[in-house]
């Protein structure tokens, strides 16, 4: 296979991901956006990673797997104690700060 | 059966234990802390936390000078480093130079700092539990790896250890809605833009082959496995690199990314506010000159300074301006933050021209990181104790009469907000003279209207800080009070009521800041040496 094909699918993904983050009102739905972006990365650092030979692409896509699980536990917490609040988990109704 | 029993040595790696001192302190501090007032009823006390948060800073603050005593000692500096003492460690995913140690103690100082006016906050707020203190301690440990963090695994990391804990601080006010709405609001930007930094870092690894920054910095000459050189070919480079000036952007709150700073700034518990202005900036901004100095310093410099040319002007112009219309002495603090952001800025591009003046530049960013460190800390213990029971009493309103109810407490006050305004007599002035001066000295035509946006915008913002001082020493009795008359809330009269609790503590902290301010401003020159070796330690 191509290395653009790997990178135009990462790509494709990425703004996938990048989409649903601005527009996606369910919280939750917004983090698995996010979860999105950060695997079109894991995409792109394999397929680097297989172009250059080089294992620390394959190990950089560990790293993120964790980070990204640790993220998403914060994440789920965080909406967690906005829905106990307030019985909602709407990204449009979080409207109490402005100025 | 008998290998289990016959010692046999095994190689292991060299781990130089003595210089990861910060980090491990640091996080292990955390780490103890929560494990200590899980099993022994009687860490649960109070100020316990607290003042083991403090030891911990403490400790770690002073291993400071024996590393740097030992660094200076070293017989040969490692090479590629252009002779300035530096150790690379953990097979070189750290290095421990005069640049970390600055870092480190600025986070230190930040975190002993905000755990002493956080013990004032949570009791009174009825909140005391060690969590605080745990995240606080993490995350600065984050901070210091993103600081020195040699590789761009390392750096991704240090910026989510930092980051991740800061997510939960904003959102641990429980009782306050604002308050998970403003964690919230970070962690979807926050996780947003490190993953943009991220595909930005994946990127770079691509048209480089290596995740060391040095790796990174020696490949722009050579080629790649695919035979493509990165310098030449630089399209995956120059995508990279500005997707990771997103990243960091996003954590310096610079313009365009500016826009959470308020909200998030607003509706957090007000002493993490100051642990984002001092520790979360100092990180970003140590972690992003490491980066794009020692890794991109050398051949697309010219490229990304432009972008942080434009990234400074409107960052100042944007902080300044909007900072003029609200009402809300935290809003109004977060635009000041974005401003001085920028001004920060200015000095990174300085420091992006060659070696004399660019070393007046790094000097100038981390001046600037000192003063602000102590001047925002300061700052923000003054809103915390006038925020009153529940944090929510921050219109500028509420600073009417300070002066003659809480005299010291404003006169303080005021001499933070001199310093932030840039006064003379104050740490603020040199630190903005500094960066200005930097950027002056490149001498191009872009260089002298940025420097010239920076004086706008310095003279822009002085009218935002010196409201605030008008309204301290302006009487209660001269204006009828507006809040009073147009909210039928019962709750916020009663809280105007109740007289202000100034814990001893916070106070403390408040001194401090105001005196360092005012020290730095007449003897500026303290602490010069350590500040000029840890300018050279990122040579480019």
């Amino acid at each position: 296979m191509f290395l653009n094909q790997f990178l135009f699918f990462a790509a494709i993904l990425f703004s996938i991901g990048v989409y649903g983050v601005l527009t996606r009102k369910n919280g939750v739905l917004v983090l698995m956006s996010i979860e999105l972006i950060l695997n079109a990365v894991n995409i792109n650092l394999v397929a680097f990673g297989a172009l250059h030979q080089d294992i620390s692409g394959q190990v950089f896509v560990l790293f993120v797997i964790a980070v990204a699980a640790a993220e998403v536990g914060v994440g789920l917490a965080i909406v967690l104690l906005i829905f106990r609040n307030r019985r909602s988990i709407n990204v449009a109704e979080a409207d109490l700060l402005k100025g | 059966m008998m290998s289990l029993f016959a010692q046999v040595p095994v190689s292991t790696p060299e781990i130089q234990w003595f210089y990861l001192a910060p980090i491990l302190i640091l996080a292990l501090g955390g780490v103890l802390l929560i494990t200590l007032t899980s099993v022994a009823p009687v860490m649960r006390g109070r100020h316990i936390s607290a003042l083991f948060t403090v030891a911990t800073g403490v400790l770690a603050l002073a291993f400071l000078p024996f590393i740097a005593a030992r660094l200076d000692g070293l017989v040969d500096p490692v090479a590629g480093q252009g002779g300035r003492p530096a150790v690379d460690l953990v097979s070189s995913a750290l290095v421990v130079d005069h640049f970390t140690l600055w870092v480190s103690g600025l986070i230190s100082v930040a975190v002993i700092l905000v755990a002493v006016m956080l013990d004032g906050y949570l009791e009174r707020e009825g909140f005391e539990s060690p969590e605080w203190y745990a995240l606080l301690l993490i995350s600065a440990s984050g901070g210091v790896i993103l600081a020195s963090a040699e590789d761009l695994i390392v750096t991704f990391l240090g910026l989510e250890i930092l980051s991740i804990a800061v997510y939960v601080l904003a959102a641990l006010h429980l009782r306050r809605s604002e308050s998970q709405e403003a964690g919230f609001k970070y962690f979807i930007l926050g996780a947003l833009s490190s993953a943009i930094f991220l595909y930005g870092i994946a990127m770079v690894y691509g048209a480089t082959g290596s995740t060391t920054l040095t790796g990174v910095a020696g490949s722009m000459t050579g080629r790649n496995a695919a035979g493509l050189s990165p310098a030449v070919d630089s399209s995956l480079v120059m995508v990279g690199i500005a997707l990771m000036l997103i990243g960091f952007g996003f954590k310096v709150s610079a313009f365009p990314l500016h826009i959470w700073t308020p909200d998030v700034y607003q509706g957090s518990p007000t002493p993490i506010v100051g642990f984002m202005t001092s520790a979360v900036k100092v990180a970003a901004f140590g972690g992003m000159m490491r980066v794009f100095l020692v890794g991109f310093g050398g051949t697309f410099a010219s490229d990304w300074r432009v972008l942080v040319l434009f990234m400074a002007g409107f960052t100042i112009l944007f902080g300044s301006f909007l900072a003029i219309v609200q009402t809300n002495i935290k809003r109004t603090m977060a635009f000041s933050s974005i401003a001085h952001a920028g001004f920060m800025l200015v000095g990174l591009y300085a420091a992006a021209s060659p070696v004399a003046i660019g070393d007046t530049g790094k000097r100038a960013v981390l001046f600037y990181l000192l003063a602000y460190t102590f001047m925002s800390i300061g700052t923000f213990a003054v809103i915390s104790i006038v925020g009153k029971k529940g944090d929510g009493n921050h219109s500028i309103e509420a600073y009417r009469g300070l002066a003659k109810r809480e005299p010291l407490l404003a006169m303080a006050f005021t001499v933070l907000l001199f310093g932030q305004v840039g006064a003379p007599f104050t740490a603020g002035f040199f630190a903005k003279f500094r960066v200005i001066a930097a950027a002056a000295q490149v001498e191009r035509t872009e260089a002298y209207i940025l420097a010239g946006v920076a004086m706008l915008g310095a003279a822009v913002g002085a009218y935002l800080y010196l409201r605030v001082v008008v309204a301290m020493f302006l009487d209660v009795q001269e204006s009828p009070s507006t809040e009073m008359a147009d909210s039928a809330d019962e709750t916020l009269a009663l809280v105007e009521v109740r007289a202000l609790e100034v814990p001893p503590a916070t106070l403390a902290v408040v001194l401090l800041a105001a005196v360092v301010t005012l020290v730095l401003g007449i003897f500026p020159d303290i602490g010069s040496g350590a500040l000029a070796e840890a300018a050279l330690a990122l040579v480019r």
